[in-house]
């Protein structure tokens, strides 16, 4: 059992979740679980086609069937804002991206399968179905761009018709060192290429979307339910860009959030549908989505076709990293997308190692497609995954270790300044390596080779190193990157006169269990017991501005407001104390929530003086207020830089081509570690997620832009038996040096550190059975593994 | 889902005479069908529900020996309890879907229904079992008719399949990666009357015995007897999970794994 | 519209209902029951678990009139009699075997069907036995500890972390 010692409830503890007790026992607070009395419920008629021109569209005889409220098209949007993008990409040339209209509901034309072209808002979901079928429509199909090397061709369809062509932009990182670059692969003694496909992703937490909205008559104040990493966000991005609804007027909250991993991040049109028909309608409105509807509405992740040139000199040191990346943006930009495949990818491009010349171009396209937007980890992933093959691949051209090659090229010295713009604060990547080959058992592995042979399979070992940039992130440098808000985080800690305390943050837990972790800090800081301790979250209404989690950022950025505002609890608690104790607040002392004048046996507990605050009898009026309540925001001044090594082997069966996973192995650096049982956690969950993307997932589309894999028929989900124990270790610690935690992030490291390592231990597999197989596209099915064995 | 009526007969009789009612349309474990209802792929305005039917449930040996099982049995049980006669069905049955599903899909229904990738078609077929409805008597040579087609008239319930035992047989599928239904799945039953080979997943036509295969196995049954042979892969459904040649392929070596694993 | 009359967590409850209600409909919307989810569509995901009559099935998959008489039990019902976490419950807390809790439900239904099946599985066939409950946070390893935990097994070496 994981270690939860009665006696201390701080950081370091594997508290176990309090959360859990209404989870296991059916009391958990979904969105779906929200019923609003009177609501309607909305069913939007969706797109069947990729591409088409809507020509005519009559909701005449729908209108008139049973339960029916209203019927809405694009038409009633017209006057309504476009689903805002929040980060403007300026491109190589200096020009800004292009930014298309996102409506409410389509109008004009339809731009993937699943665009919404009608919304029927009825009595029951079952009639809104039905009347749906009512709808006479219709549309014009056009030939879809769906390739994106020939959406960019000339004369390919054109997504927008107002745009010139289907390239957002054209990105170059950084353009100043395309030169040296250029010549440093020119002159190098080995140059490896690759040429590789980051197979698109639906993220698929598995609650599907939720919105119920309601609308007060008395005071023209709207409340929205919604499943969201970022209520405030959703309140900023709905309220101000696309329904013109101030924020004292529309308040947004997003209970128990059943899964997450960055496609609830984002501001979706069934938002602001439901919130707008609300009024429309003067009553609530419940859409709850489908799985099948999620396939074709949630933002996709990952989709980028990239070149990746390496080269390095005789002795084997890299010595230039050149990169042509496409990128899909889908139909629409999503609320992140633009900056996925450029700040969040481009700066990672250096990993662990110590490349002095690193170009990065990036083209962001247009295609029919569902919007593709930030999935766990991010644009990190598809730079680990370009590098750490390409790497794997150098070593093989070269006969030399893959392993010795990297300890050869590590980043040893610290603070380090990439050629791609960021500081590396803190790490040790020769240490967590080392730790891998430990916890992997790796001086075994030829033995366990021989064992697979045997049986008549092949085995392979894949190993790679990744870094990634998290805690995001300084507001004044993504307001520079082009980000349109801040990326800091609030918390305000409100101690009660008896002690007990509620903390505000805009952080909010979709799994990380932030109602237990956040507690130890203030606890460890406090010295009281954690149990006093309970985190609001979720609510706009309850909590100040916070720009929620994603990103790893949520204990690195909000953990730090948390400390900021806990201070000046301590500070001004210590004022109280003085006086209580009528000695010098400088003497004051806090320990195991007993404030004690030093060196003296004088004290007064927690509860002494937190009564004290809101009962001010005895109390110094004149210095200080009376109350007991702060508010922090905190801005972080660097990323966060997580680290780790990880390591896979697999067995594959030469017969099916079915690659299984026998062992996994994952070091990480985190920093300092909170609560190390949701730390392995959420590592354990990031592994299953990059296994997924490595074997199974693929979203695939077909030429014509019709979804091929619309749902878990076809879309491979990792099951149980899919996946073995995982050997996580997180032993290996360089604190974060820029925030008062010391902590860096952990929430995407095992979907951005996994996905190589499976790769590169298929390879190292089918190599070893004599197949001389360079590279192999994810996922590695059972049929591609087959053909590819077929040469 | 369209509005329809839910009927629970309770009796063979009852429910015949309900599935006569205009666009009436027969609920076994209701396992595919409610998810395709959930599609709007399908519009009855009477669902007779079978479950509760105890004349269609049961495992049984008859007196000829053969293995019969009524038609509203679920994987569940067959895979309980037809272990003791008939091990390569049961095994089947213990691998058709997940446990839940198990708990609620029914052989009549699985039969009925003859989706390309299920499990239960290549047992049938394989065994030369006797599809028995409420009018006659089906064998499953004749009860196959191709891809979600079969030999069923409108309102014809599947109440018992027979099934001869064989002396030895073994069912491996290789599932697919999504819905983890069989990609290919080859049921093998070896019998005194020699041996037959059945393979499901694989073809645009459905379930269908693989002649060389069997006449290979029937004059020696071992995995090398199958050395050199191979099916054409011309029939075969290609999709995003597999091309036509790698379910071709499959289909071989899916075979040689039941041929050793039969017992 | 049709009476449907059975007995969910102990209580005797009728409804009317529409044919098409499926049972997961008539638990969440009709009886408020709502800690049972639906997750997807295709009968695959299982976060609809419920015991009929003692068995596990997927209650999404499933008309509400097919359980007419029949004996529902839901994950409402799972905690001991003092409303403390039953053993297959503390397991999951204790071994961290649930992050967003969604998937949790029908997990809990699930272990303790397969528990009441087959009272010390293996590793492996703790694995197999969830083919049908997809879980998208845990990677499933805690998942695996807890239902062992559960069963009063020792954990393999590997499951160490």
């Amino acid at each position: 059992m994981p270690k939860d010692t009665a006696s201390h409830t701080g950081i370091g503890a594997s508290t176990k979740r309090r959360e859990d007790v209404r989870f296991l026992t059916g009391n958990g607070n979904y969105t779906d679980d929200i019923s609003v009395f009177g609501q309607a419920y909305v069913h939007f008629l969706r797109s069947d086609v990729a591409h088409g021109r809507i020509t005519s569209i009559d909701t005449s005889a729908a209108e008139g069937m049973p339960g029916v409220v209203k019927i809405f098209t694009g038409k009633d949007f017209e006057a309504v804002g476009s689903i805002p993008c929040g980060w403007q990409v300026t491109d190589r040339h200096g020009a800004v991206m292009k930014e298309p209209r996102h409506p409410v509901l389509a109008y004009g034309k339809v731009r993937h399968v699943g665009d919404p072209i009608a919304a029927i808002v009825a009595d029951s979901l079952a009639e809104a179905r039905d009347a749906a079928e009512a709808i006479v429509y219709d549309i014009e199909e056009l030939p879809a761009a769906v390739n994106m090397k020939d959406a960019l061709k000339d004369g390919a369809p054109l997504v927008h018709d107002d745009l010139s062509d289907n390239l957002c932009y054209d990105w170059g990182f950084v353009e100043e060192n395309k030169g040296a670059v250029n010549e440093a692969i020119k002159t190098a003694a080995h140059v490896t290429t690759l040429e590789l496909v980051n197979n698109r992703l639906v993220a698929n937490p598995m609650e599907p979307r939720v919105a119920v909205a309601e609308w007060n008559k008395s005071n023209d104040e709207y409340t929205l339910y919604t499943t969201s990493q970022n209520p405030h966000v959703i309140r900023l991005l709905m309220g101000a860009f696309v329904l013109g609804i101030p924020e004292h007027k529309l308040r947004v909250v997003a209970p128990d959030v059943g899964g997450g991993f960055g496609t609830k991040i984002f501001h979706y049109a069934e938002e602001a549908f439901c919130t707008f028909a609300a009024k429309a309608c003067k009553r609530p409105v419940k859409w709850t989505s489908t799985r099948s509807e999620a396939f074709m509405s949630d933002a996709h992740g990952r989709d980028h076709v990239t070149k990746i040139e390496l080269a390095l000199d005789k002795d084997n040191n890299f010595t230039a990293i050149r990169t042509e990346t496409l990128a899909n943006m889908g139909a629409y930009l999503s609320t992140f997308a633009p900056s996925v495949p450029t700040w969040l990818h481009g700066t990672l491009m250096a990993g662990n190692y110590k490349t002095p010349n690193i170009y990065v171009n990036v083209k962001a396209v247009f295609t029919n497609t569902v919007p593709v937007d930030a999935y766990r980890g991010a644009g990190r992933p598809e730079a680990t995954y370009q590098l750490e093959r390409v790497i794997d691949m150098a070593a093989r051209e070269l006969g030399v270790d893959p392993i010795a090659l990297r300890r050869q090229n590590f980043i040893t010295e610290f603070p380090y300044a990439t050629p791609v713009a960021v500081e590396y604060d803190t790490g040790d990547y020769p240490a967590t390596m080392d730790k891998l080959e430990e916890i992997a058992d790796l001086a075994g592995f030829a033995a366990r080779r021989k064992e697979s042979e045997a049986k008549g399979k092949l085995r392979g070992l894949g190993v790679n190193c990744y870094i990634e940039a998290c805690g995001i992130a300084p507001s004044n440098l993504v307001g520079q990157l082009g980000a349109r808000a801040g990326l800091y985080e609030s918390a305000t800690v409100r101690v009660n006169a008896t002690g007990s305390i509620s903390v505000m943050t805009g952080s909010h837990s979709h799994g990380q269990g932030h109602e237990t972790a956040f507690p130890q800090v203030v606890a460890e800081m406090l010295g009281i017991d954690a149990s006093m301790i309970d985190i609001v979250h979720g609510d706009t209404a309850r909590g100040p501005m916070g720009m929620g989690t994603y990103g790893s950022r949520s204990l690195a950025v909000g953990g730090s407001a948390m400390v900021r505002a806990t201070e000046k609890i301590i500070n001004k608690a210590k004022k109280i104390a003085a006086h209580l104790m009528e000695a010098s607040e400088g003497d004051i002392e806090l320990k195991d929530g007993q404030f004690t004048v030093a060196g003296t046996d004088k004290s007064v507990a927690w509860g002494d003086v937190t009564l004290a605050a809101y009962v001010p009898h005895n109390y110094p009026l004149d210095d200080i207020e009376p109350g007991l309540e702060e508010t922090a925001f905190y801005d972080p001044s660097n990323f966060t830089y997580p680290s780790g090594a990880y390591a896979c082997e697999v067995e594959l069966d030469p017969e099916t081509g079915k690659v299984t996973i026998e062992r996994f192995s994952a070091a990480d650096d985190f920093g300092n570690i909170i609560n190390p049982m949701i730390v392995s956690g959420q590592v354990h969950g990031g592994i299953a997620q990059g296994i997924g993307q490595a074997l199974l997932e693929n979203c695939a589309y077909d030429e014509n832009g019709q979804l091929l894999s619309a749902s878990y028929m076809d879309y491979a989900m990792p099951r149980a038996a899919d996946v073995p124990f995982y050997a996580v270790d997180h032993s290996c610690q360089t604190p974060c040096t820029h925030n008062p935690l010391g902590v860096k992030g952990c929430g995407e490291a095992g979907a951005i550190g996994s996905p190589p390592a499976v790769i590169n231990a298929v390879i190292d597999a089918l190599n070893s059975g004599g197949h001389k197989v360079a590279h192999m596209d994810m996922p590695a099915s059972p049929s591609r593994v087959w053909a590819a064995m077929q040469g | 889902m369209y509005a329809f009526e839910i009927e629970r007969p309770t009796t063979l009789a009852d429910a015949v005479a309900a599935l006569g009612r205009e666009e009436a349309q027969a609920l076994g474990g209701g396992q595919t069908l409610i998810p395709t209802l959930k599609q709007r792929l399908a519009m009855p305005s009477v669902l007779v529900s079978l479950s509760g039917i105890a004349e269609m449930r049961g495992v049984s040996v008859n007196d000829a020996g053969l293995l019969c099982i009524g038609g509203g049995t679920t994987h569940g049980t067959v895979a309980k309890e037809a272990a003791a006669h008939y091990p390569g069905l049961a095994d089947l049955a213990s691998h058709i879907g997940d446990p839940a599903v198990r708990n609620r899909g029914t052989i009549g229904g699985s039969l009925a229904n003859n989706d390309p990738s299920a499990c239960y078609p290549a047992a049938a077929l394989a065994s030369g079992a006797t599809i028995v409805t409420n009018t006659r008597e089906i064998t499953a040579d004749d009860y196959f008719q191709g891809m979600f087609t079969t030999a069923l008239e409108e309102g014809e319930i599947v109440t018992e399949v027979k099934f001869p035992i064989p002396e030895v047989s073994c069912y491996i599928k290789f599932e697919q990666p999504a819905s983890r239904f069989a990609l290919v799945g080859v049921f093998v039953a070896k019998s005194a009357d020699g041996v037959r080979v059945a393979v499901t997943g694989a073809s645009n036509n459905g379930v269908f015995r693989w002649s060389e295969a069997e006449a290979a196995l029937s004059s020696e049954f071992s995995v090398g007897a199958l050395d050199g042979l191979s099916v054409a892969s011309d029939d075969m459904i290609a999709d995003l999970h597999g091309s036509a040649a790698y379910r071709a392929h499959l289909v071989g070596v899916m075979t040689k794994r039941a041929v050793a694993g039969a017992k | 519209m049709a009476k449907v009359a059975m007995t969910v967590n102990g209580k005797s409850v009728s409804r009317e209902v529409e044919g098409r209600t499926l049972l997961v409909q008539f638990l969440r919307e009709d009886l408020r029951l709502t800690g049972t989810h639906v997750g997807c569509d295709t009968s695959q995901c299982g976060a609809c678990i419920v015991h009929v009559n003692g068995e596990a099935v997927k209650s999404c998959t499933m008309f509400a009139a097919e359980a007419e008489g029949a004996e529902v039990t839901t994950i409402e019902a799972m905690a001991n009699e003092d409303g403390s976490l039953n053993t297959v419950q503390q397991a999951f807390q204790d071994y961290h075997g649930l992050q967003c809790g969604f998937c949790t439900p029908g997990m809990v239904m699930s272990a303790t069907a397969l528990l009441k099946e087959n009272p010390k599985p293996s590793e492996q066939e703790i694995r197999d036995y969830l083919e049908g409950n997809i879980c998208r946070c845990t990677g499933y390893h805690n998942i695996i500890k807890a239902i062992m935990a559960a069963s009063g097994q020792e954990m393999p070496a590997m499951a160490a972390e």
